[in-house]
């Protein structure tokens, strides 16, 4: 079988490449792109290792075939910066500490850019279930939610002690 | 996989085509958060993906006659973020945004919900108590089905190999109604329901139950309709003695499994508890209430 060539757009830059129909997202991504911001916890959409946005919607790419990007936009972890600045959500991370390991910040963090994009006054609750689909083996999530909060709050325009 | 296919048609017609001419097993996908798995698993082998995402239509809500015609592969957070859909139908909106995560369900559809044919599907009990229909599309033409003719046991449903659903259909809701989903899980998030139930009820002025549907969901192969507990509530109001016959009639209609999530009987019971919480929120809408509903 022959490859797919698929036209797509990833982090607002015209991407081109070649895939087989199987592929994942999330293979593509690491293994042709050399994203590798993005991470395989699971392949099975448990672990939210791998969340990318495909046209303003949170969603796992290891669920999504690569074909499947055609034509639509991708933002990964190495899109939510812009240029040196840091999103508010990698600022806070790195305030709070909120990781260890960091296997699952990427995941995180592009979750919780895709919350504060729809929602910049989440309370905690709705942030606590909106990433509960991001696991983490070494936080306890609580500087997570810290972090989102805070970012949140800068991003309303309040200063973040 | 070395000889997998994937087309994605723009047509109905020719998705049709595709399905009706594979040679060997076609798969249908929509949001892909069951097919992907199965595919990484193992579990399905086919040598054609037919993607349905580029069909017009196949992804969106609208409104007709009263009621709402939702794509197959709408995924549920779309459900979730209409703006009339969530108050005429609630149970169904919250059933389909108990599945998994948000990721899951930045993808997940009702089609998929329904024809992964999981016994423990959470949008399949709510979408057949608020008689949901679909719209089927073949070779033959298209054709309407009860989403209760569907799923015919674990993993297996009522089409055809050329046949994939192209839309639902939800009625306009009938005055003093109101529908619920409920289900039981370990935790609070991210797990597959012990016990689902979806109920939809109409009263009349004084709050007598005039018809109602019930349904279950991970208590048997297949989600299961049940009359006698709808006819326990009909002709009622929502008192102890209704309650109690309801609870006894959801009970009966039990023929669970036994696994890590439950056993027999425990998954008997809380089917019978699950009943009453779910009528209760039901009642309460139909009654011009807003009891929230989902976990
Ligand atoms: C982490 C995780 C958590 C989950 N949690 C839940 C949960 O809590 N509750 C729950 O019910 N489910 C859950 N699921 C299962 C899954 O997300 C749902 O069943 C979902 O609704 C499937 O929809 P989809 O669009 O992704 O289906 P797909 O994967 O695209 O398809 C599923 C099946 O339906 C067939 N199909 C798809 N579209 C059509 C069509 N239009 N016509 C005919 N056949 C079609 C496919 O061929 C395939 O066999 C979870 C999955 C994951 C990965
Ligand atoms: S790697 Fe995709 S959810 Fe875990
Ligand atoms: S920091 Fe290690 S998994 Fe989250």
């Amino acid at each position: 079988m022959s490859k797919i060539h698929v036209t797509t757009t990833i982090n607002g830059e015209p991407a081109e490449f070649l895939c087989e129909p199987h592929q994942t997202l999330l293979d593509v991504l690491r293994n042709e792109l050399n994203l590798t911001g993005s991470k395989e916890g699971c392949a099975s959409g448990d672990c939210g290792a791998c969340s990318v946005i495909v046209d303003g919607r949170l969603m796992c790419s290891c669920l999504m075939l690569a074909v499947e990007s055609t034509g639509h936009e991708v933002t990964t972890i190495e899109g939510v910066a812009k240029g040196d600045e840091l999103h508010p959500v990698q600022r806070q991370f790195l305030q709070h500490a909120a990781l260890q390991c960091g296997f699952c910040t990427p995941g995180l963090i592009v979750a919780a850019k895709a919350l504060l994009d729809r929602n910049t006054n989440p309370t905690e609750t709705e942030a606590r279930y909106w990433l509960a689909g991001n696991l983490c083996r070494c936080t306890g999530y609580d500087k997570v939610i810290r972090a989102v909060l805070d970012a949140a709050a800068e991003m309303r325009g309040e200063t973040v002690a | 996989m070395p000889s997998l296919n994937y087309v994605a048609p723009a047509t109905v017609q020719e998705a049709v085509r595709l399905l009706a001419g594979a040679s060997g097993l076609a798969k249908v996908l929509s949001g892909g958060t069951d097919l992907l798995v199965q595919l990484r698993s193992g579990r399905t082998r086919p040598e054609l993906i037919v993607d349905t995402k580029k069909i017009p239509g196949i992804i969106g809500i609208r409104e007709e006659n009263g009621g709402f015609v939702i794509g197959a592969a709408t995924p549920g957070m779309a459900l979730f973020e209409h703006p009339t859909l969530k108050q005429t139908w609630p149970g169904v909106v919250e059933a389909a945004n108990l599945i998994g995560s948000k990721q899951v369900q930045g993808r997940a559809s009702l089609a998929g919900n329904l024809c992964n044919a999981s016994p423990a599907a959470d949008s399949v009990p709510a979408m057949i108590a608020a008689g949901a229909t679909c719209l089927i599309a073949g070779s033959d033409g298209t054709r309407q089905a009860k989403v209760e003719d569907i799923v015919t046991g674990p993993g297996r449903t009522s089409l055809a190999r050329d046949e994939f659903i192209v839309e639902f259909r939800l009625p306009k809701r009938e005055p003093r109604s109101g529908d619920a989903y409920l289900r039981f899980i370990p935790r609070t998030e991210m797990d597959i329901a012990v016990v689902g139930c979806g109920v939809c009820v109409t009263l009349d002025a004084n709050g007598v139950c005039t018809a109602a549907r019930v349904v279950l969901g991970a208590v048997a192969p297949t989600p299961v309709l049940v009359p006698e507990a709808a006819a326990a509530l009909v002709g009622h109001k929502l008192d102890d003695a209704t309650l109690e016959m309801l609870d006894a009639a959801a009970r009966r209609a039990c023929n669970p499994i036994d696994d890590k999530r439950g056993t027999i009987d425990y998954r008997t019971k809380v089917a019978g508890v699950l009943a009453r919480r779910t009528a209760a929120i039901a009642f309460n809408r139909a009654s011009g209430g807003k009891s929230a509903g989902g976990h």
